[in-house]
């Protein structure tokens, strides 16, 4: 690789950057002063480090630099005001001088990082505006990158930035080092959020892929970090896999025009492998607590898949069962509905419809539930009863894609009914 | 004498290269490999995956597994072992069996992610 002098400064700064920011954070409790005091240190950074080499811990070196330059700009600006009105603030500050000699220890940088996080997902944010910030805020990227993976304007994601940071700032999170029982809690909610980020990725269409892959290899990234700091969780051992073996698929879900190519259609040898390998040792790792949950469970579907070098050597009895195990611990229509498709495979297509038929009123508006009904009914040749289905998935479809691979299956069934002496349910 | 060289880097940093950059590392790598592997010199290479993926056993009575890479600073790499194994499980039972006949210590179990057998006469 052609490591030009800035290229190890921006992966060091980029990598520290959770870390520092959070340190930051406990310190200044503000968002907004913690950001700056971040960015002003890594100017500094840009300026002495080609000089000095990195220094031995970035990260500390970042969060003392950025503390000091903080410091020094509230002392500037009483020079300048002879008579603060709040000098509250200032004495906070000197109390925080001191502080700075203590030792940074590993158990506040994993809590810091852990309130940055889930400081963003505040139940008050709708779920955009969660990824929007954990992404700028937590991973650094700038307003322009973000506005593009989400394919709205800088001005609009902006002001969507803007307008969360404000409801956090309100919101009142408590700084002390959290209990063992809201240290789980949080662990739950920023699992959530880096899930939500890696969906907005993976769920893009064909043409608009490669412009959101950021979010599911920033997804991933998120994921490492958290696992990292809790190490013996495996539920976010699951996560972590999840997001790899899905993640393993990117190369093989699209074709050349931008059309969904399902599961059994693709080119397996586009796998990527070293992500498999990745996330199958994850899930060993995390099938030893023996405490099973939704990620490791999903992430255990997606094992076998990645196991299986044709779709006919898919395992889908086990994956039946892992959905069965799924909808005890996490009922949802769409679990179920997912669990139809791998009994579709098992016991056929009859019982499978026979499956999903209780969903229909809670499934009224889901693109897929109409997509794997028809196919069903397809399966069954009912191919008048697969075409209303097919009709309502194109009208419900999110993507272009999604539409065009429904229209697939309707031009299949026209193909098949004019025919002559078509057999039904071929 | 055979000589081992072990590998040390920043995963964060190695981790954020693109698949591209990635490739363009290991083609240079691979040169300076071929010419060894011509020699006859080569052993085995592998490029083992994140730590995120480790599992350290520390070798008292009872076995301790720990989730997480080896993290102490106290203790030094002695050696090492590659051993083909169906999962996690496997491998700790061929650690532990390890351990029991040399106590004291500890060791970090990683899945390797890639490896060459290397061109040297065994």
């Amino acid at each position: 690789m052609t490591t030009t002098d800035t290229a190890w400064i921006d992966a060091a700064l980029t990598s520290a950057r959770p870390q520092a920011v959070g340190a930051l954070l406990r310190y200044f409790r503000d968002l907004d002063t913690a950001e700056e005091a971040f960015q002003n240190a890594c100017l500094r950074a840009m300026k002495t480090w080609p000089q000095n080499g990195p220094p031995r811990d970035a990260a500390a070196w970042l969060i003392m630099v950025g503390r000091n330059v903080a410091i020094d700009e509230v002392r500037r600006n009483r020079k300048q005001q002879p008579l603060p009105e709040d000098d509250q603030s200032i004495s906070d500050l000197d109390d925080a001088e001191e502080e700075i000699a203590e030792r940074l220890d590993g158990s506040h940088y994993r809590d810091d990082i852990l309130r940055l996080l889930f400081i963003c997902c505040h139940p008050d944010l709708p779920a955009t505006q969660q990824i929007a910030l954990a992404l700028r805020i937590v991973s650094g990227l700038t307003v322009k990158q973000i506005a593009r993976a989400f394919l709205v304007s800088e001005a609009a994601m902006e002001q969507r930035i803007t307008r969360a940071k404000a409801r956090v700032a309100d919101a009142d999170v408590p700084f002390e080092a959290p209990g063992a029982v809201e240290r789980s809690e949080r662990l739950v909610a920023v699992a959530a959020m880096i899930y939500l980020i890696f969906n907005e990725g993976y769920s893009a269409s064909g043409d608009t892929a490669e412009i959101r892959k950021p979010l599911c290899e920033e997804a991933i990234r998120l994921a490492r970090l958290l696992l990292r700091l809790f190490q013996s969780e495996p539920e976010i051992m699951g996560l972590m896999a999840l997001l790899l073996l899905q993640h393993a698929r990117s190369e093989a879900r699209f074709d050349a025009d931008g059309g969904l190519i399902l599961l059994d259609d693709q080119d397996r040898t586009l796998w990527n492998q070293k992500m498999i390998a990745e996330g199958l040792a994850l899930i060993d790792k995390a099938m030893r607590h023996r405490r099973s949950g939704p990620y490791q469970i999903q992430a255990a579907v997606a094992a076998l898949h990645a196991r299986a070098a044709t779709p006919e050597e898919t395992d889908w009895k086990q994956i039946d069962l892992l959905y069965g195990a799924l909808e005890l611990i996490q009922p949802s229509p769409v679990v179920t509905l997912n669990r139809a498709v791998a009994v579709s495979k098992v016991r056929g297509a009859e019982a499978a419809l026979e499956m999903i038929e209780p969903l229909a009123p809670r499934l009224a508006n889901y693109f897929h539930f109409f997509g794997v009904r028809g196919a069903f009914l397809m399966q069954l040749g009912r191919n008048d009863e697969a075409r209303v289905a097919f009709d309502r998935a194109i009208a419900l479809a999110n993507t272009s894609a999604e539409a065009a691979h429904i229209r697939m299956h309707l031009d299949r069934l026209m193909r098949d009914s004019q025919k002559p002496g078509a057999k039904a349910g071929k | 004498m055979l000589y081992a060289i072990l590998c040390y880097h920043d995963e964060d940093f190695v981790g954020s290269w693109t698949k591209e950059q990635d490739a363009a590392v290991m083609k240079k790598l691979s040169v300076v490999q071929d010419k060894l592997a011509k020699q006859g010199r080569l052993g085995p290479v592998a490029r083992l995956l994140p730590t995120t993926a480790a599992t350290t056993l520390r070798k008292d009575d009872p076995p301790l597994v720990l989730d997480g890479p080896y993290a102490e600073t106290k203790e030094q790499l002695l050696g090492f072992y590659v051993i083909d194994c169906k999962n996690l499980d496997e491998a700790l039972e061929v650690a532990k069996d390890l351990g029991a006949a040399n106590p004291g210590g500890a060791y970090e179990i990683r899945p390797v992610g890639v490896f060459a057998p290397g061109s040297r006469p065994a």
